[in-house]
C-alpha cells in the first residue's frame, strides 16, 4: 500500500472516488431537482420508488439504458456518437484541479494534496475547460441533421463566447487580488491567518453575482437554457438523441453545475473553510480544520467544499424554477451591455487597489459599493423601455388607425 | 373607424432603477418560491388517499334506477341514445309486463369506454332513470367487460343509492373547481 502515499497514487485513488461520488452525486442532483420543482410547485415530487422516493435515480438509470438506442438514418454518424462523449467528459475532467481539502500527513512524513492535479495554471485549465464545454453542443446539434438540433448548437456557441468574457472577468478578479494561478493557494489566500485574506466574497460580492451569472449561462441553466428551448426547438441540441447518448447530455448537465459550484466556492466562498473570519477566532478545532493533516480533518475539509457545493447547487435549481427564460437578444444585451462593463469597472477597481497595496482591505468592498451606486443612478436617469422594444418604430396614432 | 372616446390609452407603468437591474425582482421572485417550499403539499396520493367525493355534480359511470317497487324506471323512450353524441347506448325496447307504463328496456347497454361522459343522457331523460354516478374508477379485463348491461347498470344503482339518491338530490359541493364550502354557500344563496 506504499504507492497509495505518493502524491501519484493519492491522485489516481481520489480520482476514482471523485468519479464515483460525481456520478451519484449527479444522478441525485436530477432526483433533486424534480423535488425542489415538486416543492416550489406545492407538489410532492418522485416519492414512490424507495423511501423518500431516494431510490428514483436507479430507476431513471434504469429506463435511460433500456430505452431504444436510436440513431437516424441521415446523421453524421462519427461526430453523433462522439458529442455525448465529449459533452460529458469535458463536464468530468474540470473536477481534476479543484481542491477538496488541503493535505495529508502520513506517518511516513510524506504529505500529498487532496487534489487529483495540482496545476500551475489550475484557473487557466479550468477556462479552458469551461470553453471546450461548448463543443459537445455544437457538435450534438451539428451531427443531427435537424434545423431545431443546429439552432440550439448556434445558441450555445453565441451564448458561451458571450459569458465567457465576463466569467473571465470574474475570474480575473480573483487572480488580481491572491495574485496565484493554483487553485490550493486562491482558498489558502483566502484564509485569514496565513495571508490576511478573507472570503473574495466579502470582497468582491458584485464579482461572485458577475461569476454566478456566467455560470448559469455556461452551464446552460434556466433562466439562460436557450441551447434547449424545449418550448420553440422541441428539446434543442440534443432533440435526436435517445437512450443513454441522451442522458449524457442531461448527466452532463448537472456535472457541469458541480463542476462550476465547485469553482466559485474554490475562487469566492474560501473553499473548505467552515466560516470566514474563522483563523482570526483561533479556536484549536478550526486550526485543526483549517489546515490539520490528519485524514479526518482532510475528510470533514472535502465534506464543507460538499457542503457548500450543494447550496449552490440548490440556488441553481431555485432559480430554474423561479424565472423564465430571457429572450435570446436580451441574453445577448445581458451579457455584453451589462455584464461586460460591470466586470470591466470590478476589474479596474481591483487592479488599482493591487497597484495601491490595497487589495485585501475595507476598499474593495467599499469601492464594489460605489460601483453599484453608480449603477443605480445610471439605472435610475434612465428612461429608455427596457424590453428592447422596437423604439424606431412610429407610435401608433391617436385615434387613427383602421377598424 | 374607431372614435377618439372609443379609445382607452393604457399608459405604461414606470420602470424603477429596481426594475431596470432584475436582480432586486428576481430576488423577490426567489423569495416568492423559497415561502412555497414549506406549503402545504397539495398533492393527493391517490390509492391511499382519495380526494374529497364529488357528489352530484361529479360525471362518473352511469346508473339505471329502479322506482319504489324496485323495477328498472326506464320507458325504453329512446331519447338518452337519441341525444347521445358518442353513440354509445343500445337499447332494446320490449313490452312492459306492468300496467303502469307501455315499454320497458328489455336490453340496455352503455359502452362506458366511448362515452364521453357529457351527461346529456341524464339531461334527457324523461323519468330520471338513466343517471351518472360519482364513480370514477372504472376497470374492466376487456373491452366487452366495459359494456355495462341493465343488469349491470342497476347494480351500479344499488351501490350509489347511499351517496346518491335518486330524486332531486341536494347540492353538496363543487369540490375540485374551488373550496367546496364556499362554492356550495354560493349555490345555497343563488337558489334563496
Amino acid at each position: 500500500m506504499d504507492w497509495l502515499k505518493t502524491q501519484l497514487g493519492f491522485s489516481v485513488l481520489l480520482m476514482v472516488a471523485i468519479i464515483g461520488v460525481m456520478m451519484t452525486l449527479v444522478a441525485y442532483c436530477i432526483y433533486f431537482e424534480r423535488k425542489v420543482a415538486a416543492y416550489v410547485q406545492d407538489r410532492r415530487g418522485p416519492n414512490r420508488v424507495g423511501p423518500m422516493g431516494l431510490l428514483q435515480p436507479m430507476a431513471d438509470g434504469i429506463k435511460m439504458f433500456f430505452k431504444e438506442d436510436f440513431i437516424p438514418a441521415k446523421v453524421d454518424r462519427g461526430l453523433f456518437l462522439l458529442a455525448p462523449a465529449v459533452i460529458f467528459i469535458v463536464a468530468m475532467i474540470g473536477f481534476a484541479v479543484i481542491p477538496w481539502g488541503g493535505q495529508i500527513e502520513f506517518a511516513s512524513g510524506r504529505r500529498v494534496s487532496v487534489q487529483v492535479a495540482s496545476l500551475d495554471i489550475g484557473v487557466l485549465y479550468i477556462l479552458a475547460v469551461a470553453g471546450l464545454g461548448v463543443y459537445g453542443i455544437v457538435l450534438g446539434g451539428w451531427a443531427s441533421n435537424n434545423k431545431y438540433a443546429f439552432y440550439g448548437g448556434m445558441r450555445a456557441a453565441a451564448q458561451l463566447l458571450s459569458y465567457e468574457v465576463p466569467m473571465a472577468m470574474a475570474i480575473l478578479i480573483v487572480v488580481l487580488t491572491s495574485g496565484e494561478l493554483r487553485l490550493e493557494r486562491i482558498v489558502a489566500a483566502q484564509m485569514l491567518p496565513e495571508s490576511g485574506g478573507c472570503w473574495n466574497l466579502l470582497l468582491h460580492p458584485l464579482g461572485f453575482f458577475l461569476l454566478i451569472i456566467a455560470s448559469f449561462a455556461e452551464a446552460n441553466r434556466t433562466p439562460f437554457d436557450l441551447a434547449e428551448a424545449e418550448q420553440e426547438l422541441v428539446g434543442g441540441y440534443h432533440t435526436e438523441y435517445s437512450s443513454m447518448k441522451f442522458g449524457l447530455f442531461f448527466l452532463a448537465e448537472y456535472a457541469h453545475m458541480i463542476t462550476a459550484s465547485a469553482l466559485m466556492v474554490t475562487l469566492y466562498l474560501g473553499g473548505w473553510e467552515l466560516f470566514p473570519f474563522s483563523g482570526r477566532l483561533g479556536w484549536g478545532w478550526l486550526e485543526w480544520l483549517n489546515k490539520g493533516t490528519a485524514w479526518p480533518a482532510a475528510l470533514l475539509r472535502f465534506g464543507i467544499v460538499f457542503a457548500k457545493i450543494a447550496v449552490l447547487i440548490f440556488v441553481y435549481m431555485w432559480v430554474r424554477w423561479t424565472i423564465p427564460r430571457f429572450r435570446f437578444d436580451q441574453l445577448m444585451r445581458l451579457a455584453w451591455k451589462s455584464l461586460v462593463p460591470l466586470g470591466l469597472a470590478l476589474v479596474t477597481l481591483t487592479g488599482v487597489l493591487v497597484y495601491l497595496d490595497r487589495a485585501v482591505s475595507w476598499s474593495a468592498p467599499c469601492g464594489n459599493l460605489a460601483i453599484l451606486a453608480l449603477l443605480w443612478l445610471r439605472l435610475s436617469c434612465s428612461r429608455r423601455p427596457v424590453t428592447g422594444r422596437q423604439t424606431h418604430m412610429p407610435p401608433i396614432p391617436s385615434g387613427g388607425g383602421g377598424t | 373607424m374607431i372614435r377618439e372616446q372609443d379609445l382607452l390609452v393604457v399608459k405604461e407603468p414606470p420602470v424603477t432603477a429596481a426594475e431596470r437591474a432584475y436582480l432586486p425582482e428576481i430576488l423577490r421572485g426567489m423569495i416568492t418560491t423559497f415561502r412555497h417550499l414549506f406549503h402545504r403539499k397539495r398533492t393527493v396520493q391517490y390509492p391511499e388517499e382519495k380526494a374529497p367525493q364529488r357528489i352530484d355534480n361529479y360525471r362518473g359511470l352511469h346508473r339505471l334506477n329502479r322506482d319504489e317497487q324496485g323495477r328498472v324506471a326506464c320507458v325504453a323512450c329512446f331519447m338518452c341514445s337519441t341525444a347521445c353524441p358518442a353513440n354509445c347506448i343500445r337499447i332494446v325496447a320490449g313490452e312492459a309486463p306492468w300496467p303502469d307504463r307501455e315499454k320497458y328496456p328489455v336490453e340496455f347497454e352503455i359502452d362506458e369506454l366511448r362515452c364521453i361522459y357529457c351527461g346529456m343522457c341524464e339531461y334527457a331523460c324523461p323519468v330520471d332513470a338513466i343517471e351518472l354516478t360519482p364513480l370514477y374508477h372504472v376497470v374492466g379485463r376487456t373491452r366487452a367487460d366495459m359494456i355495462y348491461d341493465k343488469e349491470k347498470l342497476l347494480d351500479v344503482y344499488d351501490q350509489t343509492q347511499g351517496i346518491k339518491p335518486r330524486k332531486d338530490p341536494p347540492i353538496t359541493g363543487y369540490a375540485g373547481t374551488g373550496h367546496p364550502d364556499r362554492c356550495t354557500r354560493k349555490l345555497e344563496q343563488g337558489r334563496t
